[in-house]
């Protein structure tokens, strides 16, 4: 089933630059611009692209926040702008860098008032905390103000309460900002645990690549408000010819040539060889018969190497 | 609708909560209340030791428009007085949160912030509404005394209305907040006074124009029992019911064409 249908979206904002003293200038600036996007239920949607390319204001339009200056959008069936009570009730959405929680209240208190907002049905609702609690470990800071609570328990927070109803899609802008490792580990294998069970649909932004490989099955570039990329991370790799490297170390310098198909001699520095390879098999193989072979090592390719490049094409061309 | 309404109770309920953990504050903010509406009484007592007469009325009455001026302002303050925090709700992106929740974007930020702080100025404000009416020497009538029940009222619905209406131009305009203070208080200090001490397109402008006229003048002086002494008659003065209609589909419309506009902020 499709739960996200968006033909030709597009925002523009009217901005005034500056010019003298006095005068100012008004520019239109398309922050999104001939947006199309599918997703269908149960996907998890990686959302990329460099600062300022459209991805917030993306989602704010999915989410009924800002009205599209033109285009086609329907989530869950309806058209965020006008049904927006409607669609709230289906949708979860976490801002990373603001908070939906009660400031000055403990975080129990917040998630009380949202299953009233809400009005999730008891049971449901206590099932759906009992979850987050063991999942994210909350207890220890459940009657806590939210203003006393770091970033990393905010954070668990704030997706407790967007989850606490039970959304058929949950809306994430950059969820993993500023936490350390350990709380992001937490983020993500909360995450990737719902996506498994298959009936949320999870659309986030993220500039930590790390997130996408844990949690993506499909991600969406976008660059100066249009889409670059959309499919897997291996199309992606597929698409820019980045491979897999092979690294090998000998115990006496290593100068026999290596001639195989698919494969690069890529750096060479007497003991230690750098190939890139499409299969390692074969290459393995060569160099294991040599009997100096120590270590051999396989890295996948950088998910970081791929989209710096993505984001460095001029928009609209293909890689 | 009961459970709609059950919900912003149950929010305000929250705030309440949130700001006793500010009690200091509370009382501080009494206190300070107390000598803001002291400083107002007193301009008007210390005017009328130097005139008989201001706009030809004489202190007791005088002290009717202001008590039914201060009454009706503070009434208003207490219910939608945050939102002249608007600009702040847009610039912090908290309107963003409001607007993903499946409740209306009015009534939540209200909830948000409800001035319990405001509370005592209410209070001074009945009262002193209430010491004016019993020194003014009013000729009552069954209709006067639904009048001075339904006047402070009509008004208070009329400042709601005129706040939402200033503080929506944040949508557009994120800096607007002087210019919507500068209403906002100019509206309140023009009707504390009977609108015949102003003059020329000024008076025109605001008592008929922007409908203050109808908030403490023309209720006023029906309660007084006082023609009016620029000529119009005397039921006027439930005119302030229709004027504070007219002002809440005013500034609805305002206000919805402003969250149509609302742009978000770009982080
Ligand atoms: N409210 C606004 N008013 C004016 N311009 C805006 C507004 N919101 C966003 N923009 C502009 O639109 C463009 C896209 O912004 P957006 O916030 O969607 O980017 P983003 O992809 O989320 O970036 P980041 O990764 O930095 O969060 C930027 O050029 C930004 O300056
Ligand atoms: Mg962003």
């Amino acid at each position: 089933m499709r739960v996200i249908d968006v033909r030709g979206l597009r925002k523009e904002f009217t901005v005034r630059v500056r010019k003298t003293m006095l005068r100012r200038e008004k520019r239109v600036v398309a922050a999104v611009d001939g947006v199309d996007l599918r997703v269908e239920r149960g996907e998890l949607l990686g959302y990329l692209g460099p600062n300022g390319a459209g991805k917030s204001t993306t989602l704010k339009m999915l989410t009924g926040v800002l009205h599209p200056t033109a285009g086609h959008v329907s989530v869950c069936g309806f058209t965020p702008v006008p049904q927006r009570i409607k669609l709230a009730r289906r949708i979860g959405v976490v801002f990373g860098q603001r908070s939906q929680l009660w400031w000055d209240l403990p975080l129990r208190d917040s998630f009380d008032l949202l299953k009233a907002i809400y009005r999730v049905p008891g049971e449901q609702h206590a099932a759906q905390l009992k979850r987050c609690r063991d999942l994210l470990d909350l207890d220890s800071f459940m009657d806590t103000p939210v203003r006393q609570l770091s970033l990393g328990q905010r954070m668990r927070g704030e997706l407790t309460a967007s989850l606490l109803h039970s959304p058929e899609i949950l809306f994430l802008d950059e969820p993993t900002i500023g936490l350390d490792v350990v709380s992001k580990q937490a983020v993500r294998g909360f995450l990737a645990e719902l996506g498994a069970r298959g009936d949320t649909t999870i659309v986030l932004t993220t500039h930590d690549l790390a997130d996408i490989e844990r949690l993506c099955s499909r991600i969406v570039v976008i660059d100066h408000g249009k889409v670059v990329h959309d499919g897997s991370i291996q199309d992606l790799h597929l698409r820019y010819g980045s491979r897999r490297r092979v690294i090998a170390d000998f115990d006496v310098a290593f100068t026999y040539p290596v001639d195989l198909p698919g494969v690069v001699l890529e750096s060479s520095t007497g003991t230690r060889l750098v190939f890139a390879v499409d299969e390692v098999g074969p290459l393995a193989a060569v160099l294991a018969a040599n009997g100096s072979l120590r270590d051999l090592s396989i890295a996948e390719p950088e998910i970081e190497d791929v989209i710096s490049r993505l984001y460095q094409t001029p928009a609209g061309q293909v890689g | 609708m009961g459970e709609t309404l059950r919900i912003y109770l149950q929010l305000i309920g929250a705030q309440g909560r949130a700001q006793a953990s500010y009690r200091v504050s509370f009382w501080l903010d009494l206190a300070g209340n107390a000598i803001v509406v002291g400083a107002d009484l007193l301009t008007v007592l210390v005017i009328y030791t130097q005139v008989p007469k201001l706009g030809g009325f004489g202190v007791a009455q005088t002290l009717v428009f202001f008590g039914l001026a201060l009454a009706a302002f503070s009434l208003a303050d207490l219910f939608v007085g945050n939102i002249e925090r608007m600009k702040t709700y847009v610039r912090m992106g908290t309107l963003d949160g409001v607007l993903v929740r499946p409740l209306g974007v009015l009534p939540q930020l209200l909830a948000m912030d409800v001035g319990f702080r405001r509370l005592g100025r209410v209070a001074y404000a009945l009262v002193i509404f209430a010491v004016s009416l019993s020194y003014a020497d009013i000729p009552w009538t069954p209709s006067r005394v639904v009048l001075a029940v339904v006047a402070p009222l009509s008004g208070a619905v009329f400042f709601c209305a005129y706040f939402v209406a200033t503080a929506t131009v944040a949508f557009w305009w994120v800096e607007s907040g002087e210019l919507a203070n500068a209403l906002t208080y100019g509206g309140r200090d023009f009707t504390s006074y009977p609108i015949t001490v102003y003059s020329g397109w000024f008076r025109k402008l605001f008592a008929f124009g922007l409908g203050f006229g109808f908030v403490a003048y023309y209720p006023g002086l029906a309660l007084l029992g006082i023609p009016d002494p620029l000529g119009f008659p005397s039921w006027l003065g439930w005119g302030s019911v229709l004027v504070a209609l007219i002002a809440v589909m005013v500034a609805a419309t305002i206000w919805r064409t402003g969250v149509r506009h609302y742009r978000s902020t770009g982080s």
